[in-house]
């Protein structure tokens, strides 16, 4: 009991205030809940979804834990910049493409998981020994006076100025990166619009624009083709509309058409319906 | 409360993003569960500068914060550039490598 004290007069922490402990098992649940959630949640934004809040649980931490900046900056660059990072990439490659529930390895789900749980075990229960012999944490009370980003910055200005100088290195070389990959290199000229015009007419065929399904129709419905003015369907509109259906159908249901998509045969849906009047 | 029981709670999370790993096919799914452990190992690092009370923990979690950025964008971009030629994000899809 003595030592306790006497450990709490040279600033070193054995029992965390009331605040904190309710707080932690508040929203250590929550972190924990959301992290299972993101790994069980079939469509990939409801994941992206939970991982912000897990990222939030974890800034609550770091504030709780005498460091604001980096809980800032959890909030800032990880909830802010790198979850809307991939939101945005997870919307171009299309939220329906998810998961393929087929085990290419067979047993892989339930060596996956033993493995994580003994794994778990491992990390979780020599921790819970060193908690039960009652560490005690210094305390960030001294080394954070006079503030905690100033004292971060004087850290990083000294001691890791080379680290420093190297990570911005590396953004730069990510940054750059990430722009010859997504650039696309265009082989042959761009083709002006005269050229275009040019090719149309040379090819022969139809040069007007193919009519809109159901432009001078009598029933209503977007999948009819276009009929001509004096009655009759305009043969190369029907196949216009019925190409347009198609493609409309195949990227309409998204819960099954994952499949089909990767694959890149959209169903022929709708083939016939058009001309039957 | 002890405060190594944010050790207790990294090492969970951690382990759940392993796991998410090993589990999930979908590229970005995967990537994610990257992230969580990266971020579990962060609140490991600023766990332990209290514990040792030096500020050093923190300037690593700082620079694995940096780090993570950096691999985030080049990841996405590529994912983006084998979605743009093979229209999937699975990462069986890729495995033309694996003999």
């Amino acid at each position: 009991m003595s030592a306790q004290i006497l450990a709490q007069a040279a600033g070193e922490i054995t029992r965390t205030s009331t605040g904190e402990a309710a707080t932690f098992w508040v929203l250590a649940p929550v972190a924990v809940l959301a992290a299972l959630g993101m790994v069980l949640a079939r469509n990939a934004v409801h994941g992206a979804l939970l991982l912000v809040t897990n990222f939030f649980c974890l800034a609550v931490f770091y504030l709780l834990q005498d460091a604001p900046f980096l809980g800032f900056v959890q909030i800032v660059v990880y909830t802010g910049a790198i979850m809307v990072l991939f939101l945005f990439v997870l919307m171009l490659v299309g939220v329906d493409s998810s998961d393929s529930l087929v085990e290419t390895l067979r047993g892989q789900r339930v060596a996956a998981i033993v493995l994580g749980v003994g794994f778990a075990g491992l990390l979780v229960f020599p921790i819970g020994g060193v908690i039960n012999n009652g560490t005690t944490a210094a305390g960030l009370t001294a080394a954070n006076d006079g503030g905690n980003i100033q004292a971060i910055a004087r850290l990083l200005f000294t001691d890791y100025v080379l680290a420093f100088e190297i990570v911005s290195a590396l953004l730069i070389i990510a940054a750059v990166g990430a722009m010859i990959l997504g650039h696309r290199e265009r082989v042959d000229g761009k083709v002006t619009q005269r050229e275009m015009l040019r090719r149309r007419f040379a090819e022969g065929g139809r040069v007007t624009p193919i009519p809109g399904p159901a432009v001078y129709a009598r029933p209503e419905g977007t999948r009819l083709p276009a009929g001509l003015p004096g009655g009759g369907t305009d043969p190369g509109a029907g196949q216009g509309a019925r190409e347009g259906c198609g493609d409309i159908e195949g990227n309409g249901d998204g819960d099954n058409g994952a499949g089909a998509h990767a694959r890149g045969n959209p169903r022929p849906v709708g083939a016939g319906k058009g001309t039957d009047r | 409360m002890n405060p190594s029981n944010y050790l207790i709670l990294a090492a969970l999370l951690f382990t759940i993003g392993a796991v998410g790993v090993l589990l999930r096919r979908n590229a970005i799914v995967v990537f994610m569960c990257v992230e969580l452990m990266l971020n579990a190992a962060n609140l490991t690092l600023v766990t332990f500068s209290r514990i040792n009370g030096t500020l050093d923990g923190q300037i690593m979690a700082f620079f694995v914060m940096v780090v993570a950025a950096a691999e985030v964008v080049i990841g996405l971009a590529i994912i983006l550039t084998i979605f743009r030629t093979r229209r999937s994000a699975s990462v069986d899809d890729v495995n033309l490598l694996k003999y």
